[in-house]
């Protein structure tokens, strides 16, 4: 498994812009990432919903099941793994997760560049 | 082979019911049924009929269609009544002359009302009730008549009266007998049910012999008594009883009863080869049966026969459960302890008025019969228990006694029945069937219907077909499961309840001390709900705004493209031509689609998440607030124009719909909520399909609850008449809250009634008797609701911290780029798939 130390991290926002439990959006390079804080854990996946191809993931409400911390699409309801992308109700697919870390008082997101490095 | 002709005279719901057990028949298609009824009109519910007074139409009571009549080849002859049959040819004659030839004849001629021999009983308002036709009569006679009597106080009688109250006559019940119900019920039973019904107005008069009538002095007639005592009255009502309606077999040489009734043999033949009768117009071993259910076991067995089958008709179980004006009374097998030797057991509570009697066999080891006012809970487990000759448990009495614990202890469970034990007995489903049913994967009362048609007669038997099927899923380790969620054990109901009773304001609250783990996209905006409901706090509070779904965290409804719609408030569809301008600025500022949506508002589609607050505070500085399109909660008051305008309107329904769009504006609930009011009964707003439907007529407003449109629609049930303003609005009220406590988690008020236990009556005794002694507490949770009401867009507007919540990202003020707009008549619509990868293609290439 990699080391969190081994990437460059990008800083996205403020720590307060990452309220409990409610879902932001930042953009990458280009890329649209839905960013979580779930009891003091924070997640980082694709915002894009695989089923729609439309940024709302973001806006999903978050919580557990089974004991997998999740995310449910506003649009269908499919629910997302956060820790590793996968989905619940097809396991054909599956969404991009991000290393995600708080530093500073930042936000930071680990940059494509270095996680191909 | 030649196709055998069979031919039923009489079209009523035995006729029926036989025709529909041919159609159904694997060998149909050997026969060739025709029918001919006297009657206007095919079948139709007779059962049923009173209801035409509290609005159902001859539509609505029909049990059959020209149509499906059509479809099965059966043809059908109406309004010609069968006179003459020449059984020597096989054939009968009507009355316009038709011949019809028969290799079987059916008789299912029925009855009509016996009225008995009393000099005046011709005059024109002296009616009877028996068809619908006799029901347009009584309406129109009620209209120039203040008081009304119905002679006989038997079980027609008394609900004859009971029509006659509602259509607002003063009632009078004149009966021969010293007791009401006299066939049914024994003295005790009668006298308690007197009491009951007196004190609802109605004033009964027993032991009376009418000798004539003749004009009235302060009313159109006088009734004159043979002991010398008088009634006045305007109108008047026979249901003495009914005769069999036998004539033409008596003219024929069929065999007749000594008292009336085609005699016929177990297999429903009469006297005559080739010849049966079924229904009210059959005699069984000297018996009439004057209840449905035994005809429709006629009509099989007939039917059977006629198709080489063996089924006999052996008899009827005469028990009876009804509401007579709004008493429950139930009489079983030998009600009256006639049988030799029998012992009874009585319990009688004068202060809750409620009378059971039980009559056991001598040895006391079986249950002969019982009549129960007031309270017939039992009914179900006693009657099989009689008609099964089941074993009573070792203290009988126990069967009758209410349970000092409050559950209901006393009566023995559906497991004591055996699958042979009849539940349904409109349509003859017996447990073991709905036992089957559900071991092939029925789950809800609904789909138990469809199955077995258990429940879709007279509705009587749905309390005890969902115990039947509740314990069936337990024993089949089906958890009748009704947790809200993995996260709590607990229904919604139980929810709100805990809720309210602990005051708890959050969900992490309510978590912590009733559910487990972090929640999900189920319970939260569950709970949200009911917090809301509740406490009516801001949505977008910080404890609250993880809970909601987008729709609601965003207060705009998401669109396929993650865009949002935007729906302001157009209380009662009425709107001032500035508004009306306001709303094209702002659509044409931000670039939105426009569309009048079918709640008589303007939606405007496409809206960004960053754009929402910015649209929002040029709609409120036009003087709009949030519409709730998003919400599980008010929707829209749909009005017609009514009084002020229409030449039809007798109230002012746009008045009236404003007033309680106003009022129940921001009301969170289990589902959404619609309203409609319409200012006379043309109905041009559609109110009998909303979940409150408000009709104006000239004596105040009509109120209908329960409506749907939707994915099944339903016919809202009208629930009370000639409101007042005041009235409606607290039955609103009351009828709101007690559907927020509860209702399911995303049950509608139509799926919420068709489960209520006890249904309508139910309802109507909660909010307008107030049998739960909860309507103050209703009223003052909704007056708390209505007090604390406040735009949502407009405290967010207001808040800096809240609106950063619409960014689209936190680190960037460029647009989602997944959003991409084409445009069609002049707006924009969200690209299709396709339109995409070529847009995407473009814009690569031009990247490239
Ligand atoms: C906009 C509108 C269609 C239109 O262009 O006319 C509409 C649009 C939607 N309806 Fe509707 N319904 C609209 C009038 C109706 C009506 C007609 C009415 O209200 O008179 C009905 C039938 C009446 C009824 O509800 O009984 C109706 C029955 C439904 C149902 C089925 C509900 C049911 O119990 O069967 C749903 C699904 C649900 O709620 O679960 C639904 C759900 C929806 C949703 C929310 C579906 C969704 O989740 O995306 C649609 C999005 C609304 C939005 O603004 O984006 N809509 N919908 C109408 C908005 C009225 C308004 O001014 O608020
Ligand atoms: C107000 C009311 C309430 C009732 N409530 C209940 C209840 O709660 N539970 C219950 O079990 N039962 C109830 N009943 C009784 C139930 O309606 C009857 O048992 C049932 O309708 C009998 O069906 P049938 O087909 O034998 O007779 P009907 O339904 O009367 O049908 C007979 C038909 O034959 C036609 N006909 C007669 N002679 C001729 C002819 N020569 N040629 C052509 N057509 C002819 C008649 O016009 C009629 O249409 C109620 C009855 C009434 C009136
Ligand atoms: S319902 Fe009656 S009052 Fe209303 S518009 Fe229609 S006809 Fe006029
Ligand atoms: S008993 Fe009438 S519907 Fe079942």
């Amino acid at each position: 498994m990699s080391n969190t130390n081994d990437y460059s991290w990008a800083s996205v926002c403020e720590s307060a812009d990452v309220p409990s439990m409610v879902g932001v959006r930042a953009l990458l390079n280009g890329e649209q990432v839905a960013i979580f804080r779930i009891k003091g854990q924070l997640y980082a996946v694709s915002a894009i919903d695989p089923f729609t191809k439309m940024a709302v993931l973001a806006r999903g409400i978050v919580g557990d099941l089974k004991g997998k911390v999740v995310v449910a699409s506003p649009i269908y309801k499919q629910h997302f793994v956060l820790e590793d992308g996968s989905c619940l109700e097809d396991e054909t697919v599956s969404i991009k997760t991000y290393p995600i870390r708080e530093s500073n008082g930042k936000i930071e997101l680990a940059i494509a560049e270095a996680i191909a490095a | 082979m030649s196709k055998q002709k069979i031919v039923v005279v009489g079209n009523g719901m035995v006729g029926h019911k036989f025709i529909d057990n041919m159609i159904q028949h694997e060998a149909a298609d050997q026969y060739d049924v025709i029918t001919f009824s006297e009657e206007p009109r095919l079948a139709y519910d007779r059962v049923q009929l009173s209801s035409y007074f509290a609005g159902a139409t001859a539509d609505d009571l029909m049990l059959t269609s020209e149509g499906y009549y059509q479809e099965s080849g059966v043809s059908y002859v109406l309004n010609d009544k069968v006179v003459e049959i020449k059984s020597d040819e096989n054939k009968v004659v009507t009355a316009s002359g038709r011949e019809e030839a028969y290799d079987k004849l059916v008789l299912a001629t029925g009855s009509f009302p016996f009225v008995p021999p009393i000099p005046g009983k011709d005059q024109p308002h002296c009616l009877v009730y028996r068809t619908i036709e006799d029901l347009e009569d009584i309406t129109a006679s009620a209209k120039q008549s203040k008081v009304g009597v119905v002679v006989g106080g038997g079980l027609l009688g008394l609900e004859a009266a009971n029509a006659l109250q509602n259509l607002g006559l003063q009632v009078h019940v004149v009966e021969f007998a010293p007791r009401l119900m006299a066939v049914q019920l024994d003295e005790g039973g009668g006298d308690l049910l007197r009491k009951k019904i007196s004190s609802l107005g109605v004033q009964i008069h027993t032991e009376k012999n009418t000798k004539e009538i003749i004009d009235g002095e302060e009313c159109r007639y006088r009734m004159n008594f043979a002991d010398g005592s008088f009634l006045e009255t305007d109108m008047i009502l026979f249901s003495a009883g009914i005769r069999p309606q036998d004539e033409l077999a008596r003219q024929f040489n069929i065999e007749i009863g000594e008292r009336g009734g085609i005699v016929v043999n177990n297999f429903c033949e009469t006297s005559v080869k080739d010849i049966y009768a079924v229904g009210e117009c059959a005699l069984w071993n000297g018996r009439i049966f004057g209840l449905v259910a035994p005809g429709y076991t006629m009509a099989k067995v007939a039917a059977s026969h006629i198709s080489g089958g063996s089924e006999e008709f052996t008899g009827a179980d005469m028990s009876t459960k009804l509401k007579l004006l709004g008493v429950d009374v139930a009489s079983i097998g030998d009600a009256q302890g006639r049988t030799p030797g029998c012992l009874s057991y009585v319990y009688q509570d004068g202060v809750a008025d409620v009378y059971k009697r039980i009559i056991v066999s001598e040895d006391r080891t079986k249950l002969l019969g019982a009549v129960l006012v007031g309270d017939v809970e039992a009914y179900g487990t006693l009657q099989q228990m009689c008609v099964l000759g089941m074993d009573l448990p070792e203290s009988p009495e126990a069967l009758i006694l209410p349970s000092v614990d409050g559950g209901g202890g006393a009566v023995m469970g559906v497991d004591a029945l055996p699958d042979a034990a009849s539940i349904c007995s409109c349509h003859d489903v017996s447990k073991g069937q709905i036992c089957c049913a559900v071991q092939d994967g029925a789950m809800t009362i609904g789909d138990i219907k469809s199955a077995t048609k258990a429940g879709t007669g007279c509705g009587g038997c749905v309390a005890l077909a969902t115990q039947v099927m509740n314990s069936e899923l337990t024993k089949l380790g089906v958890e009748v499961n009704t947790d809200l969620c993995e996260h709590f054990a607990h229904t919604r109901q139980e929810l709100y309840h805990i809720v309210r009773v602990e005051k708890i304001k959050s969900f992490d609250d309510l978590i912590e001390k009733h559910g487990k783990g972090l929640g999900c996209d189920i319970c939260k905006p569950a709970a949200a709900s009911i917090l809301a409901s509740c406490w009516n706090d801001y949505v977008l509070k910080d404890e609250h705004a993880g809970l909601q779904d987008t729709n609601d965290h965003f207060m705009a409804n998401m669109q396929k493209n993650g865009t949002y719609s935007v729906v302001p408030r157009v209380a009662g569809g009425e709107i001032t031509p500035d508004k009306l301008i306001a709303l094209g600025q702002v659509a044409k500022t931000y670039n939105l689609y426009t569309k009048i949506t079918g709640g008589q508002r303007i939606d405007l589609f496409g809206a960004q998440q960053h754009e929402l607050p910015l649209i929002w505070k040029e709609l409120i500085d036009a003087g709009f607030e949030t519409g709730h399109a998003y919400g599980k909660s008010l929707r829209t008051v749909k009005s017609c124009v009514g009084s002020t305008w229409c030449r039809y309107g007798v109230l002012d329904s746009v008045g009236m719909a404003i007033r309680l769009e106003d009022r129940y504006k921001g009301l969170r609930a289990p589902h959404k909520i619609k309203f409609g009011v319409s200012g006379c009964t043309r109905e041009c707003a559609e109110a009998q399909s909303k979940d409150v439907g408000v009709i104006a007529t000239e004596h105040g407003w009509s109120l209908y609850l329960c409506g749907n449109g939707g994915m099944k629609p339903r016919h809202a049930d009208l629930f009370a008449t000639g409101l007042d303003d005041e009235t409606l609005i607290t039955y609103i009220d009351r009828f709101l809250m007690f559907y927020v406590r509860t209702g399911d988690r995303l049950q509608r008020t139509s799926v919420w009634m068709d489960n209520l236990d006890g249904g309508l009556d139910y309802l109507k005794q909660v909010v307008i008797d107030d049998k739960l002694n909860v309507c103050a507490e209703l009223e003052s949770e909704m007056a708390q609701v209505v007090g604390t009401y406040q735009c949502e867009w407009k405290t967010t507007i207001e808040d800096p911290e809240k609106l950063k919540r619409f960014r689209t990202f936190v680190n960037s003020d460029e647009k989602d780029n997944t959003v991409v707009f084409v445009e069609e008549r002049s707006q924009i619509r969200p690209a299709t798939d396709e339109e995409l990868v070529r847009f995407v293609e473009s814009t690569e290439s031009e990247m490239a």
